[in-house]
């Protein structure tokens, strides 16, 4: 098939037709299947009920990203509903990835809020265990982990190729999804984490996203013992990436945020340097560079929280996406040339 | 934070927060580090009880559900921590409870563990699923713990797992026999 039937879409609203061998009619699933180095990256939810935020950070991303991701409560606290995001992200055409916590709903939920988001043009699901209610803002709140990310996968996966819920009672028309789920190389137990991405890919998952990666090593190792088992070959391993925006906000991070590994030297080099907020951007377009040549990998995921404006230039400046672009609604005067420039003069970044 | 209050969404089976936090998880660890004679002990245990199935189909398996579940409780409370979620699954998980979790996890680790390799919740607590990890990998059905577990039927919690395998492998032998 080719590559126009996504990018040359006249009206947003209606949905792409089905490929063959594909289980969703989403951009993003097109995309990896074709064997393009995809990028994806995480919108910050507003604390408002004013669309028009919603909006405007899509538009930040568009042309940049082949999917967007939508939290789910990140970090136990409260924000606008992934579903009521994604489902304002398609009325524009942008890819929406809908995540999926099991801390705050159970099956009944779950289930229903998957078939109307799926009614809503949602075409990637992201599956995720949660973070514990204490780490957020309402610690008092009652933990729910009714599913866990693996059951949910199942239970996702059984609903669109089964065409039946968790009770067994069948659905008339099941959802067609691109499912995804997370992995963290990172944490203990670390011998056992790529047989937990197995274990995954058996529960249904298609594409993973990754905890941020500020260890290469640590992530190679991790990598050479997926690509041994032949994981990446069912599975598209998208590994996370993001600017640290000073020393202090990395130790911040390392300190409250549960999951997330930061080694001393990159903090060292961070705050060794005068723009500690430019120092934070090159270690990360490094590490996408690194990433993106790394065997096995399929796709970068941006994490730029509270820096979302920074991420069409650490695409650019990066590379990795070579000449491709990512879907627009208008291609603007100029894209072309930005394209270019960036792939000849990699330097441009130490400017 | 308090470390008491951060512990009051998670209760373990009959056990109060507060006192926990004196507990050092003595029990529960030594048992996973002997996973390996448990998984024989349980599995000699479970046979015994199914060659029991004429006696507890004879007074009928509702009438010694509650005895059963006495007994069962007090033991493996004492091992496990366990919480009577009434669908054990303690072979595939290195003998380590997995409703001990916070989150109550069945299907292994979350990205949370810490470095130190505790709980990202309880951070004196070592994860419940790097010590399932552990334990598996002493046990002979190693492989067991890449099972996708389904979600907990939250109408069996407080029933006895026991009593229900016994009676499950016993249909299972009927049918196949």
């Amino acid at each position: 098939m080719s590559k126009e039937i996504d990018e040359d879409l006249s009206n947003p609203e209606i949905p792409l037709p089905q490929l063959p061998g594909h289980s969703s009619r989403g951009r993003l699933e097109r995309i990896l299947r074709r064997g393009e180095f995809a990028i994806t990256a995480e919108l910050n939810p507003p604390d408002s009920a004013d669309p028009t935020e919603v909006y405007n950070q899509g538009a930040i991303f568009e042309g940049w990203v082949d999917g967007i991701n939508a939290t789910d409560g990140s970090g136990a606290n409260c924000h606008m509903s992934s579903v009521g995001i994604c489902a304002l992200l398609t009325r524009v055409g942008l890819a929406p990835i809908l995540q999926i916590s099991c801390r705050d709903r159970n099956r009944i939920a779950i289930q229903g809020d998957v078939l109307g988001a799926a009614a809503m043009g949602v075409n990637n699901i992201l599956c995720l265990t949660g973070d514990g209610v204490e780490a957020g803002d309402h610690p008092g709140a009652k933990p729910v982990f009714d599913l866990d990310c693996m059951s949910l996968l199942e239970t996702i996966r059984v609903m669109r190729d089964e065409g039946r819920f968790l009770s067994g009672r069948k659905i008339e028309n099941p959802p067609g999804l691109f499912l995804g789920a997370a992995i963290n190389p990172f944490a203990p137990p670390y011998d056992y984490r790529p047989l937990r991405l197995a274990k995954k890919i058996e529960a249904g998952a298609q594409f993973v996203q990754s905890q941020y990666c500020f260890d290469l090593p640590m992530l190679s190792e991790y990598m050479k013992r997926v690509t041994d088992m032949g994981l990446h070959e069912k599975c598209f391993i998208m590994i996370g990436v993001g600017p640290l925006a000073s020393g202090r906000a990395a130790r911040w991070i390392r300190n409250n945020v549960p999951g997330i590994h930061i080694p001393d030297t990159v903090i060292e080099r961070i705050e060794a340097a005068d723009d500690q907020k430019l120092e934070g951007k090159k270690i990360c377009i490094e590490l996408m560079q690194e990433i993106r040549e790394m065997e096995g990998v399929s796709g970068i995921h941006v994490m730029a929280y509270r820096q979302e404006e920074l991420v069409s230039d650490i695409v650019h400046r990066s590379g990795v996406l070579k000449d491709r672009r990512p879907w627009r609604k208008e291609p603007n005067i100029g894209d072309d040339h930005l394209a270019i420039s960036g792939i000849e003069n990699p330097d441009v970044i130490r400017d | 934070m308090g470390k008491a209050s951060s512990l009051r969404n998670y209760v373990p089976a009959g056990a109060n927060p507060i006192r926990r936090l004196g507990s050092r998880y003595t029990i529960r660890l030594w048992v996973i580090r002997h996973a390996r004679s448990f998984e024989w002990v349980y599995a000699t245990f479970a046979e015994v009880l199914l060659r029991l199935h004429w006696m507890w189909s004879l007074i009928g398996y509702q009438r010694v559900e509650r005895p059963v579940v006495f007994v069962e409780k007090q033991v493996k409370q004492l091992l496990f921590d366990c919480r009577m979620c009434g669908q054990c699954v303690l072979g595939q998980t290195g003998m380590s409870c997995p409703m001990n979790c916070p989150k109550e996890l069945r299907n292994g680790p979350c990205g949370g563990v810490r470095a130190n390799g505790n709980c990202e919740v309880e951070k004196d607590m070592p994860c419940v699923w790097v010590e399932a990890w552990r334990g598996s990998q002493t046990m002979i059905a190693s492989g067991a713990i890449q099972t996708v577990q389904t979600p907990v039927q939250n109408n069996l919690r407080g029933t006895s797992s026991w009593l229900r395998a016994t009676a499950e492998s016993a249909a299972q032998k009927e049918r196949q026999s």
